[in-house]
């Protein structure tokens, strides 16, 4: 067994200082000042454009909707606007997929791409210090931006709030609201550079970071967001209008009887209540309620119950939400980090 | 003081299931302009690549500038590398290079990279991508001076150059090697690898032969020929010549040519005549065989038994 003959100085490191992180700023502005200001052109567009949809709404609402129910609101404000809104809300749930993508991934790819971390990853400044220092004003750029951009969004969906039009925690509309945008943001731009380090090439670790943003955001909008908190359950057979109710379902005799959809109600209808409770109706997001069912069922000993997260809990649930990104966003820096590191050409 | 810029000791790099340098000891001595010569796939990028801290050995140890781990603070302070295909930021200036390496290190003498540059005739607003190659290159070699290093490593720097540019970013290195170093007494020592000997020849006065990942020459030119003679005699006696060892016999119909490892002093047999020989000869005799290994100077240092993967 031969040990290593060389021997070492250890000493010499601690005598040379680190530099400090501030050498990175010049180097992170003038290499990625191009795609913050694009971030900047696309959000500024996009902003320009809400402001004058928005203002026509704001004005809509403020002249007809007062009362809500009236039908000038619903001609006027909600008829006119109402699929715009739809819309809008739909596309700006790729804003921070898009942003994220297109900064985040290239930050590594390219110096791989094209050969210059052997350049980078050779300067005194050392590639540790060096990869920190890019990543961590990026990440707080693009999440401010993001942050001051919720601003906005959140004045554009007032008056459709105010309306009843939508709920807070409508999957189109929960994560462009709150502190869960610039989260996204982050999370979006945090897999971009993972993907970076590990693609190596731009334009493939975009195209991986929108399609593990989209499978992400997808998941936690339909599995994922109604168990941050364990919902209430309630008999009442109206929970508060602007509650998001999650699932319902029966029960007879203090055992569950059948759910509130499919069928096992259907059955139960036909049985017990007849044709006439049978009448099927469509509403808004292809759900199917059976309605004028409750009361039969009720007579017939069952009981109809609803679980829900009520609308005080639109501040928790955003700040879990919130939590969980930021701490994912923190993981996936922390894995890049480390594989920058450990990285062997 | 006699140092090592670079040692290493049975340094092995596996890619995968590949490996591109293989129980490799060698030792680069402070003070020259060292010439790292083997052909395509020899591990000479491997090798550079671990001096620089860029890869991480897979086996062995390697370190620089007199004990530094390779890659670790004061190794990143003192080694200036500039890697093959000199990689440059295509939408930086000249001028923004030169900023972003003084940001990116303690040392930066922006007033002669200036003066270099524009002794160069390189514009400093033009962008480092629509320079030309040979232009790019010496950005590329100024960025690296500029930051006064003790070692300066260049990765086949003059692969993409045509033969002008070689010869002048060759004499370049050469002058600069002179006087501009961060080393003792201001030199800097240089390592250039290249798989055409031509290259370096007037630049380099040490010299280490490396094929497939091993040291088979190491030491200085002037060593390195003078311990080697060329015989030229008939060709029915090559095979009966056993006096010195041979490392490369070309046999022609009438007349032999054996490469030896001989001195100008040593015994020639009758009938035989003895020459000096060139680098490119040498190289060229040992690059054919690669089983020879001559290995004057500290690289004799090399232990006999294998060493084990040490991490």
């Amino acid at each position: 067994m031969t040990a290593p003959t060389i021997p070492a100085r250890p000493g010499e490191d601690a005598r040379l200082r680190p530099l400090p992180l501030r050498r990175m700023a010049w180097a992170t502005w003038r290499q990625h000042r191009a795609a913050l200001g694009a971030v900047a052109a696309f959000l500024g567009a996009v902003a320009v454009y809400l402001w004058l949809t928005g203002l026509q709404m704001h004005h809509a609402e403020a002249t007809y909707c007062h009362p809500v129910s009236s039908i000038a609101c619903s001609i006027n404000f909600t008829g006119k606007y109402g699929e715009t809104v739809i819309v809008v809300s739909i596309a700006l749930q790729a804003v921070p997929a898009l942003i994220g993508a297109f900064t985040g991934a290239p930050v590594l790819a390219r110096e791989l791409e094209t050969g210059t971390y052997q350049y980078a990853w050779t300067q005194g400044i050392g590639r540790l210090r060096w990869t920190v220092g890019k990543l961590v004003p990026l990440a707080v750029a693009v999440t401010a931006a993001a942050g001051a951009f919720t601003v906005l969004l959140s004045w554009y969906n007032q008056p459709f709030v105010a309306a009843g039009y939508v709920t807070l925690f409508s999957p189109r509309v929960f994560d462009l609201l709150g502190v869960a945008f610039a989260a996204w943001t982050l999370a979006a731009f945090a897999i971009g550079v993972l993907a970076g380090m590990v693609i190596r090439r731009a334009v493939p670790a975009i195209a991986a970071t929108l399609a593990a943003y989209a499978a992400l955001a997808f998941a936690t909008g339909l599995w994922l967001r109604e168990h941050y908190l364990t919902p209430l359950v309630t008999s009442n057979p109206n929970p508060p209008g602007s509650a998001w109710v999650i699932s319902g379902w029966y029960t007879k005799g203090g055992m569950f009887a059948f759910g509130d959809r499919g069928n096992g109600l259907l059955s139960a209808l036909a049985q017990l209540c007849g044709t006439a409770g049978q009448r099927v109706i469509r509403v808004t997001g292809g759900v199917e309620h059976v309605l004028g069912s409750s009361q039969c069922l009720a007579q017939h000993g069952y009981t109809h119950w609803t679980s829900y997260q009520p609308s005080s809990r639109f501040w928790p649930l955003q700040w879990i939400e919130g939590g969980w990104l930021l701490a994912l966003s923190i993981l996936l820096l922390a894995a890049t980090i480390w594989l920058v590191r450990r990285r062997a050409t | 003081m006699n140092t090592n810029v670079i040692e290493t000791s049975g340094l092995g790099k596996r890619y995968g299931r590949t490996w591109a340098l293989r129980e490799c000891t060698l030792a680069v001595p402070a003070g020259h302009v060292t010439a790292l010569i083997g052909p395509n796939g020899a591990g000479k990028t491997t090798l550079l690549n671990l001096a620089a801290g860029l890869a991480s050995p897979s086996a062995g140890a390697v370190s620089v500038l007199g004990g530094l781990a390779a890659g670790s603070r004061a190794a990143l302070d003192g080694i200036a590398f500039v890697a093959q295909d000199t990689p440059v930021y295509k939408n930086l200036s000249a001028a923004d290079m030169l900023h972003l390496t003084a940001t990116l290190n303690r040392r930066f003498d922006k007033p002669y990279a200036r003066a270099r540059l524009a002794e160069l005739g390189i514009p400093l607003d033009r962008k480092a991508g629509k320079l030309s190659g040979g232009q790019r290159a010496q950005l590329a070699l100024t960025v690296a001076l500029a930051r006064r290093p003790t070692l300066l490593i260049l990765d086949e720097p003059v692969s993409m150059l045509d033969p002008i540019a070689r010869h002048d970013f060759m004499a370049n290195v050469m002058t600069a090697a002179a006087g501009k170093g961060g080393g003792e007494a201001g030199g800097v020592s240089v390592v250039l690898s290249s798989h055409v000997l031509a290259d370096l020849e007037r630049v380099a006065d040490y010299l280490i032969l490396l094929s497939r990942g091993q040291v088979q020459v190491a030491g200085e030119v002037d060593d390195v020929l003078a311990s080697h003679r060329m015989l030229t005699g008939p060709a029915a006696e090559a095979d009966t010549y056993t006096q010195r060892p041979v490392v490369h016999a070309v046999r022609g119909a009438a007349q032999a040519h054996l490469l030896v490892r001989a001195t100008a002093g040593d015994p020639v047999p009758p009938g035989w005549e003895a020459h000096p020989v060139g680098l490119e000869e040498l190289a060229l005799a040992y690059l054919r065989e690669p089983g020879a290994a001559a290995l004057p100077g500290p690289a004799r240092s090399r232990q006999a038994e294998p060493s084990k993967v040490i991490r």
